[in-house]
């Protein structure tokens, strides 16, 4: 058992980084290996390539990395919490809060200087204030509330409130915002450049970090909450850090990228499938490759066509057989 | 030598600041190698005392002393030391085997970054033995039958290594031979490891057989014994008083109040005697010294005069016809 492990996450690691190089190589130009080695490593800037390289494919490609993974340990987490497992780093309404920011500042703001509006940083800042308001509402009722199923009914609740109002500003904007709107909605990878990733790095990597601190506290809750807190563990405590370490994950990268279905529900199967444990401490560091690996491939066949095809819509669609050919094929 | 004692101890709920008290002036003692089984009807606060003892909830007032100290204001992680747990929630964790479930029993003893020490191996294994499920040790845990589960988590419960383990309604959802396998478990590791063992259960005659003592529960309060000195002092047959039933000291079982509408007088074969007994006091029949009725029961047939029958069936459609 503990050898398959090692050969499956040598595997995983590798496969990581052969797409890390392929996700660089191919785009609207196509930049061969040789030439990236010598880009990053030569310093032999002003073409047009180490341009593209640098600026565009690089921060592109650190983006689907960090993508994958956050959002594959937030759904793992939540798979965990609600021991459910169709729970998704979006259950917590967070994505919904995110989108209500969005479209109130490119739907909702007339009044705005079209400068302010246009600019990358507000819609990022709405979006984070809109997951975070979400968040702060949905962590202040995980301190009341007995049992995870409650929260999870919170949840689906603000989304469906923020949804609505997302829906009512729709009907009274002009086709020009509404556009902007539904773009932020099929996701984008190319969006984050690196002075977002200032900001996008620490967060993930303090959500990260949160999680596999948490790690053995979410073995005790897949017994269940009263088990866990006949093992010892602080249930109430243990919620409201995975919450948190959730919003950081999937509010931070949602803020950046706009939402990107499916990985964050399918990833953490693949990694119980590979790795046959339910023990956090095997699926945190699997969950990471596996989603890192799987937003890569995602990113490089939406490259195939000559125009970039939306993100979110790619790891639906090839997402989700996946998903059904694992579970049929369990059975 | 008590492992456990409550003083005064009252339990219940608080509800929008509301006490809504269930019980109160427990004062119980569970001792070490003894096995109690907490019984009372529906409603009286087993599952409310067990949870308390168990520290799930806050008690409303008193102290629960453990080695002298009083836990209810000890840290979860202090309780887990001194209480396992195997309660009637479900489990349901993917990919886990027979050994990776009873391994979560050494989550309290493991660092937080959950490293297992050398000896937990041993403890797991040890505790997996004392089950006798040596040989599924390695099987998925969601392929054992219900009665096979229960044993993992008593196993889970031992590789925790308390003085105090308390299960809730162990038995509920098992056969019958999965009943009284448990049961007789429980009694064993009780007096083998030395290990106070609580439980809460509806299987009134198991309690009485394998319980060393029962804390029996009713609204006015628990009273505490060894089985059949409860019996005697007739706290069963109060605590249980209905119209329908009543608890016949003979056996320790319900028996059923029905309504009497002959009388007959039985004589003969003694194995048969217990089951004839049964179906006459169903059909409505007392069964009385002085009844003109007489049937004497053979080997293999009842007779009744000079008529013979082969079948219970058949005897009772004729005294219900000739009577």
């Amino acid at each position: 058992m503990k050898n398959r492990s090692t050969i499956l996450f040598s595997t995983l690691t590798a496969m990581l980084l052969v797409l890390f190089v392929v996700d660089l190589v191919f785009g609207s130009i196509h930049i061969s290996p040789s030439n990236i080695f010598d880009i990053i490593f030569n310093r032999n800037n002003g073409s047009i390539e180490s341009e593209i390289l640098l600026n565009f494919r690089l921060p592109k490609a650190f983006t689907a990395i960090i993508a994958g993974a956050s959002l594959s340990i937030a759904g793992l987490m939540m798979q965990t919490l609600f021991r459910n497992p169709l729970a998704d780093p979006y259950i917590l309404g967070v994505s919904s809060g995110a989108s209500l920011g969005v479209a109130l500042i490119t739907m909702a703001s007339a009044m705005l200087p079209a400068m302010l509006v246009n600019s990358g940083w507000a819609m990022i800042i709405s979006a984070i204030a809109g997951a975070s308001v979400v968040l702060l509402l949905v962590v202040g009722v995980s301190f009341r509330v007995q049992n995870a199923v409650t929260l999870l009914i919170v949840g689906i609740m603000f989304g469906t409130i923020a949804g609505s109002v997302v829906s009512i500003l729709q009907n009274f904007s002009n086709p020009d915002a509404i556009k902007l709107f539904v773009m932020w909605t099929f996701g984008s990878l190319s969006a984050v450049t690196w002075n977002y990733m200032q900001v996008l790095l620490p967060v993930s990597l303090a959500g990260l970090f949160m999680a596999f601190m948490l790690h053995k506290k979410m073995d005790g809750l897949l017994l269940g909450e009263n088990y866990a807190r006949g093992l010892g563990i602080k249930v109430i405590q243990t919620r409201f850090l995975i919450v948190v370490a959730t919003g950081l994950l999937a509010g931070g990268i949602t803020a950046f990228t706009g939402p990107i279905a499916f990985v964050g529900v399918a990833i953490p199967h693949i990694a119980r499938g590979l790795f046959k444990t339910s023990s956090h401490r095997i699926l945190l560091p699997a969950s990471l490759l596996s989603g890192a690996s799987l937003l890569l491939i995602c990113d490089i066949i939406s490259q195939i066509p000559t125009y970039t095809l939306p993100i979110n819509t790619i790891s639906s669609l090839f997402g989700a057989p996946v998903i059904l050919w694992i579970i049929l094929k369990k059975k | 030598m008590p492992v456990l004692k409550t003083n005064s101890l009252s339990i219940g709920y608080t509800r929008k600041n509301k006490k809504l008290l269930v019980q109160s002036a427990l004062s119980l003692t569970l001792r070490a190698g003894e096995l109690v089984c907490l019984i009372g009807p529906n409603g009286t606060g087993k599952s409310t005392l067990l949870r308390t003892l168990a520290g799930l909830q806050k008690p409303l007032s008193g102290k629960i002393l453990i080695d002298q100290q009083d836990i209810t204001v000890f840290s979860t992680h202090k309780i887990a030391l001194k209480i396992a747990l195997v309660l009637t929630d479900r489990i349901d964790v993917e990919n886990a085997t027979v050994y990776d479930i009873v391994a979560f029993g050494r989550l309290p003893h493991n660092n937080w970054w959950g490293n297992r020490h050398k000896s937990d191996n041993g403890l797991i294994r040890e505790a997996i033995q004392m089950v006798h499920l040596e040989r599924k040790i390695d099987e998925c845990f969601c392929e054992l039958s219900d009665g096979e589960r229960q044993r993992v988590m008593i196993a889970k419960a031992l590789a925790q290594d308390t003085p105090i383990i308390m299960l809730d309604e162990p038995t509920a959802h098992l056969d019958l031979p999965n009943r009284v396998d448990i049961m007789l478990l429980l009694h064993r590791l009780a007096h083998k490891t030395g290990k106070s063992i609580l439980l809460s259960t509806h299987e009134l005659d198991l309690a009485l057989q394998a319980a060393d003592r029962i804390w029996l529960m009713s609204n006015e309060g628990v009273v505490n014994g060894v089985p059949e000195d409860l019996v005697f002092n007739g706290s069963f047959n109060k605590t249980f008083e209905s119209r329908s039933y009543f608890f016949n000291a003979d056996n320790g079982n319900f028996s059923m109040n029905y309504p009497m509408t002959g009388k007959v007088w039985v004589t003969g074969n003694k194995t048969r005697m217990y089951w004839t007994l049964r179906a006459l006091a169903r059909a409505g029949y007392m069964v009385v010294p002085e009844a003109e009725t007489v049937i004497n029961i053979t080997e293999n047939s009842w007779i009744v005069k000079d008529a013979e029958f082969h079948t219970i069936e058949s005897l009772l459609n004729h005294i219900d016809t000739s009577l």
